[in-house]
């Protein structure tokens, strides 16, 4: 096999990968022994649960007095007169967190994938996630010193 | 014809539980609170029927019966999506779970699952993501400020411990291999000590605390915090809205307590099984007493969120976060290492050493 060749096998639906070291490393596929017809139940699922969901909602429209005064269509911020509306900017915290966590997320992500092969990749696999993890804690020590994750 | 044979046993799993998952939410109500009433010496619901048992009938009754408000400030399409959003979410996951093992019926043998997907664990992180959207886009909506404040709280609380949560779920991958839940399941069969949480002690905790935290619990409830913030994300709904948002926290209760079981507690697997089958009971008796003892582990696990949620106070929100990034992410990162270096250690021809 040459550098950088990928090579299917197609009995048990796995892939030989040529690394730079002239290593073969086998990845099996998630198509393993899944087809397309496995994720019926779950629209079936979908189906049955909205179904209930939107009946429900229906259902409950038509259900029940309907008495609307204009006081109790207002906001309740306990018994105070409202002032203003409610979307209005908040705490840079909360943004920062989102988005970290959408940095880490994604990390994370990538880490499945390796952790099921984790055997069948050996010992260029461990080097390479390990170094992966370093820079992810790298930049994790960098926020957590940066302050950015300080509650006050 | 044959096609619809092929997914009648799953149409039925289904279907049935539907029914269960709606009446383990329903009666976790009623559960909750006699367990309350009686950590704090008193009697609890006891009127409705027998010892109270048909309380949570009742209060379904009067859910579906009470007036339907939707603010005049609100956004009335995102104001229905929301609670529609949390709910969907909550009854998706059940899923992709084994309740039980083979089964033959009429000849045929058929797995007591809906789907065995090989992403299955992956499936469920990815609808229990989705269920944020439920929260935020509800408190969004209200045009209400406690509801805002709520719906922010409650989605950063749950996408900052979503991560350790994945963190520690890796780390059991590594020890399984597989993301299908049937093929984890089976892998611990064998007795107590072939169950995940012997070899993932660390990892069970972590998963612990943050099924808490994603499921918006006590002492993780400050999303709906009272003192602060009236009813936090759900104080503008009322009728069966409010009914789907409380519905929800239950069934994401009863679902997070069976993945839990599922994954670390060896889900339909009980000791003696092999045992019984020795002893020549017949294979469709062994997998009902497994399914049986799955949901023993899961009322369990019900039982076990509300006896903290009635013993321990709530948390501030700088120490939530604080240990939610700066303790279980840490954690949960070490964890990781020291389960690569054991399984390193174990499977030592497959590094090359």
């Amino acid at each position: 096999m040459q550098i950088g060749q990928i090579i299917l096998v197609p009995g048990n639906n796995s892939i030989l990968l040529c690394d730079f070291h002239h290593s073969i490393t086998k990845l099996y596929l998630p198509s393993m022994n899944n087809t397309q017809l496995d994720f019926i139940p779950i629209i079936i699922q979908f189906f049955l649960a909205a179904g209930f969901v939107g009946g429900t909602m229906f259902i409950t429209h038509f259900l029940g007095p309907k008495l609307k005064t204009r006081k109790k269509l207002r906001a309740f911020e306990s018994g105070i007169e409202s002032i203003g509306n409610a979307r209005q900017p908040f705490a840079i915290k909360y943004f920062l967190t989102a988005i970290l966590f959408v940095l880490f997320d994604v990390e994370v992500i990538f880490l499945y994938p390796y952790a099921v092969n984790f055997l069948d990749l050996g010992i260029n696999g461990l080097i390479t996630m390990f170094l992966f993890i370093a820079l992810l804690l790298g930049g994790f020590i960098y926020v957590i010193k940066s302050g950015a994750l300080d509650w006050e | 014809m044959d096609l619809l044979l092929n997914f009648l046993p799953a149409i039925i799993i289904i279907v049935v539980m539907f029914g269960i998952t709606m009446i383990a939410a329903l009666y976790s109500t009623y559960g909750e609170r006699k367990v309350a009433a009686y950590l704090q010496d008193r009697h609890g619901p006891n009127r409705a029927g027998p010892g109270g048992l048909l309380q949570p009938l009742a209060d379904g009754v009067k859910m579906f019966l009470k007036e339907e408000i939707i603010p005049v400030a609100s956004n009335k399409f995102l104001f229905i999506l929301g609670p529609s959003i949390a709910m969907t979410c909550a009854l998706m996951t059940g899923v992709v779970l084994p309740w039980g093992d083979k089964f033959t019926l009429f000849g045929r043998t058929f797995n007591l699952q809906a789907t065995d997907l090989n992403i299955g664990v992956l499936y469920v992180f990815a609808v229990v993501s989705v269920s944020v959207y439920g929260i935020m886009i509800g408190g969004w909506a209200s045009n209400n400020k406690w509801s805002l404040m709520g719906a922010i709280r409650a989605s950063s609380q749950i996408i900052s411990y979503e991560l350790s949560m994945g963190l520690s779920i890796i780390a059991l991958l590594m020890v399984t291999g597989t993301l299908s839940f049937r093929e984890i399941v089976l892998q611990q069969h064998g007795g107590i000590l072939h169950w995940n949480f012997i070899a993932q002690p660390l990892g069970f905790l972590i998963f612990l605390i943050c099924a808490f935290a994603e499921c918006n619990r006590a002492p993780f409830d400050l999303a709906e915090c009272e003192t602060e913030l009236v009813g936090g994300y759900h104080t503008e709904y009322s009728s069966m809205k409010l009914g789907f948002f409380l519905f929800a926290e239950y069934i994401n209760m009863f679902i997070s307590s069976a993945v839990m079981s599922a994954l670390f507690f060896g889900g339909f697997n009980f000791p003696g099984m092999d045992f019984l089958a020795e002893k020549g009971l017949d294979a469709n008796w062994i997998t009902l007493i497994g399914t049986a003892g799955y949901f023993l582990k899961i009322i369990f696990f019900i039982f076990f969120f509300m006896w903290v949620r009635w013993t321990i106070p709530r948390f501030r929100y700088d120490q939530l976060m604080n240990l939610g990034w700066k303790s279980l992410i840490p954690i949960a990162l070490l964890n990781l290492a020291i389960t690569a270096a054991v399984m390193v250690i174990r499977h030592s021809n497959n590094f090359g050493f």
